[in-house]
């Protein structure tokens, strides 16, 4: 194996332009999907991706945040940055997921959700808030895999989940590592050192309690061997969703809570 | 606007006014900045002794000062009914980060407190509740484990006891230092929410300035009831970083409360004189209602 990855390498590998992305892993992992436009309050949002389709047979609400393949996509997932109407149909779907008894199975995969004026307008903090609000209560099976990058709320609007996994070049952070920098020490220059204290890497947060998994991805990262790195990630989805369809309804729901009650316990 | 000149030269015949008509003695300039202090707004001076009467907004302009944790409940609780609760939970170093345990030795000296987030139960005008208030002296009444915590006990204290829940919110958001360990406590606090909303309790959000950030984007946008100082900056994303994306500045009043009850996400605007009797008259509307 080369040398040990530093944080600031792997948030390069998290945002590499041929990193496998939320459309790869669900046109890999499911069949028949079925997707579901609009919030049915403003509008679409196609930064995220919500639908039914067949996992291993089975019926399954899937979510994912989508970052383009190319510059046309690119600028019609708005490079991944969500809109309010994005939360709120993400929160539409989690609910009908619910009504029917279907598991949600999340791609988190987002710099942050989009911080433009309309976004406000349409009270962005707002939407983020009641995506987590309902998914605690979801008397159904969460899972949610961070592919890439798990840009703060805007990401853990999709991560109330009962297993949250990462791949292991993927970050999950409070915000991006420039944002950090200029924040904290007004220097976006100093991005790197940054990463070093963020414990934004898949190996800190499962150290710290955050995530419940690490997935092993190919040498050099998911880039290099894509379809080795979907299955990777379909293995673990199959494993944890088994365990989870054994549990009733209010122990998934009281599971999560606990899950996300116990993080940053002081006691 | 008034130069500093003008200022210097108001607050002079301030101080001589006020010389010929009170008892307070004024003999250096140090003295007059601790007596009084100058509107942010429309730059008048008034005398502190005047503001701390007037519920600390200015008399002239309508300026809402920050209050802090303490001085809120003071203006809200009925004499000597509050009752803090967990009041010496201290800061965790969860990622030991660089300078952060200093940066919190020297935040707890400057502002009295322990942490962001001071909660306990009182009563206002007679009926009881739980009251938790965010104050921005404290690392910019940033939502660290602590505050996350701390909200959700003061929920949780809430549902215990069937008693509504007041949160007064003044924050810039998560609490840097703390990376996603101070992200997961929005995850945390909604669903405390949740469980409480689903348990029949009543829960204010009260927005002051400013509440931005993850504050905004959990329990602060969660409530039963949403009400905000006049003129709060209350947000997600914050203006600079808005305006660094679409690369130009902000109209006026954007973010700002007026902006957002035009924009359905705030029931009522309550200056801070009829803060009181708004939250008592909705603790009142409430009680007739319950089981
Ligand atoms: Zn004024």
């Amino acid at each position: 194996m080369a040398a040990e990855l530093t944080a600031y390498d792997r948030v390069q590998l998290a945002r590499h332009p041929k990193r496998p992305k939320a459309m790869d892993y669900i046109e890999a992992l499911f069949t028949d999907l079925f997707i579901q436009r609009g919030d049915r309050l403003f509008g679409e949002d196609a930064s995220i991706l919500t639908g039914v389709a067949l996992y291993k047979g089975r019926p399954v609400t899937v979510i994912g945040q989508c970052k383009g393949r190319d510059v046309d996509e690119n600028v019609r997932f708005n490079f991944g940055m969500p809109q309010p109407e994005g939360y709120r149909k993400v929160e539409r779907a989690a609910l009908q997921a619910e009504k029917f008894n279907r598991p949600v199975i999340c791609f988190i995969d987002t710099p942050g959700a989009y911080p433009g004026m309309e976004a406000e307008e349409r009270g962005q903090g707002e939407a983020i808030a009641r995506c987590m609000y309902t998914f605690s209560g979801l008397k159904v099976p969460v899972i949610s895999v961070v592919i890439g990058e798990g840009g703060s709320g805007g990401a853990l609007a999709l991560g109330v989940a009962n297993a949250v996994m990462m791949l292991e070049n993927s970050i999950y952070a409070v915000l991006s590592p420039e944002g950090f920098a200029s924040i904290l020490w007004r220097d976006s220059s100093r991005n790197s050192e940054a990463c070093d204290v963020m414990k934004l890497t898949a190996r800190d947060l499962y150290e710290l309690g955050v995530i419940d998994k690490v997935i092993r991805e190919p040498e050099g990262g998911a880039q290099n061997n894509p379809a080795q790195t979907i299955r990777a990630v379909d293995i673990e989805i199959g494993r944890k969703l088994s365990s989870l369809m054994q549990k009733s309804g209010s122990v998934l729901a009281e599971e999560r809570y606990q899950k996300f009650r116990k993080i940053g316990n002081p006691k | 606007m008034s130069s500093v000149f003008d200022i210097k030269r108001k607050k002079l015949a301030f101080m001589r006014a006020l010389r010929r008509n009170s008892s307070v003695r004024v003999k250096s300039s140090d003295d007059a900045d601790n007596i009084f202090i100058t509107c942010p707004e429309c730059k008048e001076i008034h005398a502190k002794n005047d503001l701390a009467e007037n519920y600390y907004v200015c008399p002239t302009c309508g300026f809402h000062y920050k209050l802090g944790a303490y001085e809120r409940i003071a203006l809200l609780a009925d004499e000597g009914s509050f009752r803090e609760v967990n009041g010496k939970m201290t800061t965790v170093d969860v990622l030991e980060f660089p300078d952060y345990s200093k940066e919190v030795k020297l935040a707890r000296k400057a502002s009295g407190l322990n942490e962001a987030y001071v909660y306990g139960t009182c009563n206002i005008n007679s009926y009881p509740a739980v009251v938790g208030v965010l104050d921005s002296k404290f690392i910019m009444g940033s939502m660290g484990s602590v505050v996350g915590e701390k909200v959700t006990l003061s929920i949780e204290l809430a549902s215990k006891y069937d008693l509504p829940l007041i949160i007064f919110s003044a924050s810039g958001g998560a609490r840097m230092h703390e990376g996603t360990v101070s992200l997961m406590q929005m995850a945390k606090t909604s669903a405390a929410l949740k469980r409480f909303s689903d348990h029949g309790g009543l829960y204010i959000s009260y927005m002051t300035n400013p509440t931005t950030g993850g504050v905004t984007a959990s329990f602060a946008m969660l409530g039963d009831i949403h009400l905000a100082e006049p003129n709060a900056l209350i947000g997600f994303a914050g203006p600079r970083v808005i305006e660094q994306t679409i690369g130009r500045t902000l109209p006026e009043g954007f973010q700002r409360s007026e902006f957002l009850l035009e924009h359905g996400y705030i029931d009522q605007i309550v200056k801070r004189e009829d803060m009181r009797n708004t939250i008592a008259q909705i603790l009142m509307l409430h009680e007739r209602g319950q089981r």
